[in-house]
């Protein structure tokens, strides 16, 4: 096995987790749970394939696709903010919902049940291995930015406050709604960008074509506790496991099934506590009122 | 036994027509939904340059206006009664079961396995309850692991038991895939005994619909946990640990207990689903046949209102939706559908906080 090829097919792997992911962090430190992020990339992944298709330009697809995760999130946001509804309850419906839309508009638009056709991309260097691509490189650093952004801004410090305790927040002036609206918002820009990077490296969209990322984000969440960088290091960890199955592929060493289980057990252990528990913030999923 | 100043000030509150609030608000959040999905449905349907009224009109006549329509949306309903009841009776006990989707799969896996160990011939009488029971256990058995994380470790069960929906159809893909499937397939031999009788062979009228007994089952099901809930101390238990776990505590009822049992039966009602794909219908298991089940499971219980009757409507309106599809595909693509499920569920999530805040305001003004 090459280490450079392994390391380069690995970030690749990782990117659409990294932008995800760290949209999870930030509304999920805010308060509202994130099981959204699935119909978030892939509204945005839609939504960039669109855009590209109709301008020609990828950077117009980057920006259209921001704008679909931008409205299921604030769907959303209004769903369980301003009508306080269960938040789970709507994470389901904006992944359904966001299956039924983009396979509505799919036959809408390319007249087509799978997949549209063929649109531009970014780079496209054999030699490059992709790192030809200005997502790729935004998405390497969208981590650290949350990082800053969580820990060493105002709004960070609000984010925190709004999800651990809401009414001390509330008690000196800050408005817990409006940083949850701008969380999930942001989530959905982020989550949107996971899917644009999916989708325009495919250079097409088909149906379903998240597959369950949105899941693994969540669970690089949880397992890296909240924490910007560690659930950037657990995208990684997940990366290079989808890796290694792709490179044993053939090999018959261990059964792909079992190496797809990864990300998902190493969740259930954390929240389980074996070491050291998960903690999520206080006031995530809680509604007063 | 009159004359009690407190019995006096406690009536009002008791005999004030409280059926009539709890009707208003259980009934008035799915309307509201319904409402708000014929009229995404109406612009979605301009959007393709048809007519709304005929389309509403193929998709009733698709459904329910003939036998065979109506005999697909009875199958499909059936499997989402058993994870709407599966998913609502967890709801009940406070918990968040989304694990139905692996639970359905798991018994429907474990039902055609006995099915297959059992020697032909086997009469149903004596199949079905051992193909059930191995379907409950295996859906059980799936269940009992959020349980036991939620009462050992306070894992949140929505977590651990969308975890385990990746896990196990992973490990169930792993078994037909590498183990048990008939070559060039992804399913299992047929089975050779367990076979369930289709509405088909008792009216001839619903020949080619999947219709089976097991919709009999699942309305037994319901009467079941109906009884359970309702009537039997058990059910009020987990009930009262729904409603305000501490207060339960606080009552002598040990709240992990009453979590354990309900998130694995849960399990046991998503599992015993399984019966009715694998003995009703295709007589194999098939890798991916719970597909989307268990998250409509959620959709039905909460249209449901977690009412194991409520449940067998919302099943039957959802699995209209999902057949009326196929019945207006002609005219504006099946796709729709998917967007109107999403809305309903969106809808009536938004509306259940919102229609009670509304109500119970407007009785606060006219007590005042």
């Amino acid at each position: 096995m090459n280490p450079i090829s392994f390391l380069t097919q690995m970030i690749r792997i990782a990117i659409p987790y990294l932008f995800a992911a760290s949209g999870g962090v930030v509304a999920e430190r805010a308060g509202i749970v994130s099981l959204t992020l699935e119909g978030f990339m892939l509204s945005g992944a839609f939504a960039a394939v669109l855009g590209t298709n109709y301008s020609g330009s990828p950077w117009v697809g980057v920006l259209t696709g921001m704008l679909g995760g931008l409205i299921f999130a604030l769907i959303h946001a209004v769903a369980t903010i301003r009508y306080r509804a269960d938040q789970v309850v709507v994470g389901v419906a904006i992944n359904l919902l966001a299956i039924g839309v983009t396979r509505f508009f799919l036959k809408l638009f390319f007249a087509s049940s799978s997949n549209s056709p063929r649109v531009a991309g970014f780079g496209g260097n054999i030699k490059a291995a992709g790192f030809d691509n200005p997502l790729l490189w935004l998405g390497l650093l969208v981590a650290p930015v949350m990082a800053f952004v969580i820990y060493r801004t105002p709004f960070g410090l609000r984010v925190r406050a709004a999800g651990e305790h809401p009414d001390a927040a509330e008690s000196v002036g800050v408005s817990v709604k409006r940083v949850r609206y701008a969380a999930v918002a942001l989530s959905g820009i982020l989550a949107g960008l996971g899917g644009v990077y999916l989708a325009l490296d495919q250079h097409q969209f088909t149906d379903q074509m998240t597959a369950g990322r949105g899941f693994i984000a969540i669970s690089a969440v949880i397992f890296g506790r909240w924490d910007p960088m560690k659930a950037a290091a657990a995208c990684l960890l997940f990366a290079a496991a989808e890796t290694l199955q792709i490179q044993l592929q053939g090999s018959n060493a261990i059964a792909s099934q079992f190496i797809e289980m990864i990300p998902y057990v190493l969740t259930i252990i954390a929240l389980a506590g074996v070491v050291g528990r998960a903690v999520p913030p206080a006031a995530l999923g809680k509604v007063e009122d | 036994m009159t004359g009690s100043p407190l019995a006096a000030e406690i009536k009002p509150t008791v005999s004030g027509a409280p059926w009539r609030e709890r009707a208003e608000e259980a009934l008035i959040p799915p309307l509201v939904a319904l409402l708000v999905a014929l009229i995404c449905g109406d612009l979605l349907i301009l959007s393709y340059g048809q007519s709304p009224a005929a389309v509403y009109r193929l998709l009733l006549e698709g459904t329910w206006g003939n036998a065979y329509g109506f005999g697909q949306v009875l199958y499909k309903a059936t499997t989402l009664a058993f994870t709407g009841l599966a998913v609502s009776y967890g709801l009940r006990a406070g918990l968040f079961n989304i694990g139905a989707e692996s639970q359905l799969a798991a018994g429907g896996f474990a039902a055609a396995l006995t099915g297959l160990a059992l020697p032909v011939g086997t009469p149903l009488i004596l199949a079905l309850p051992i193909c059930m029971i191995a379907a409950g256990l295996a859906g059980g058995a799936v269940g009992s692991v959020p349980a036991y994380l939620k009462t050992r470790f306070g894992a949140h069960e929505v977590i651990v038991t969308i975890m385990l929906n990746f896990i196990v159809l992973a490990l169930l893909n792993w078994f037909i895939a590498g183990h048990l499937h008939v070559p060039e397939t992804l399913h299992t031999p047929e089975i050779h005994a367990g076979v369930l009788p289709r509405l088909a062979d008792i009216d001839s009228r619903f020949h080619g619909s999947a219709a089976n007994l097991a919709l009999i089952v699942a309305a037994l099901v319901a009467i079941a946990v109906w009884f359970y809930l309702f009537r039997a101390r058990g059910g009020y238990e987990l009930r009262a640990v729904g409603l305000q776990p501490q207060a339960a505590e606080y009552g002598g009822i040990s709240v992990g207990r009453v979590w354990m049992r309900a998130l694995t039966f849960s399990g046991v009602i998503a599992g015993m689903g399984g019966i009715n794909y694998v003995l009703g219908y295709k007589h194999y298991y098939e890798d991916g046949f719970a597909s989307g089940a268990g998250f409509m499971g959620i959709a039905v219980a909460l249209v449901g209102r977690n009412h194991p009757f409520g449940v067998l409507i919302a099943a039957f309106f959802f699995a209209t939706l999902s057949q009326g599809g196929l019945a207006i595909h002609a005219f504006v693509p099946k796709q729709m559908m998917d967007v109107l499920q999403g809305v309903v569920i969106l809808a009536v999530a938004m509306a259940v906080p919102e229609v009670r805040r509304v109500l119970r305001s407007a009785r606060r003004r006219a007590d005042a």
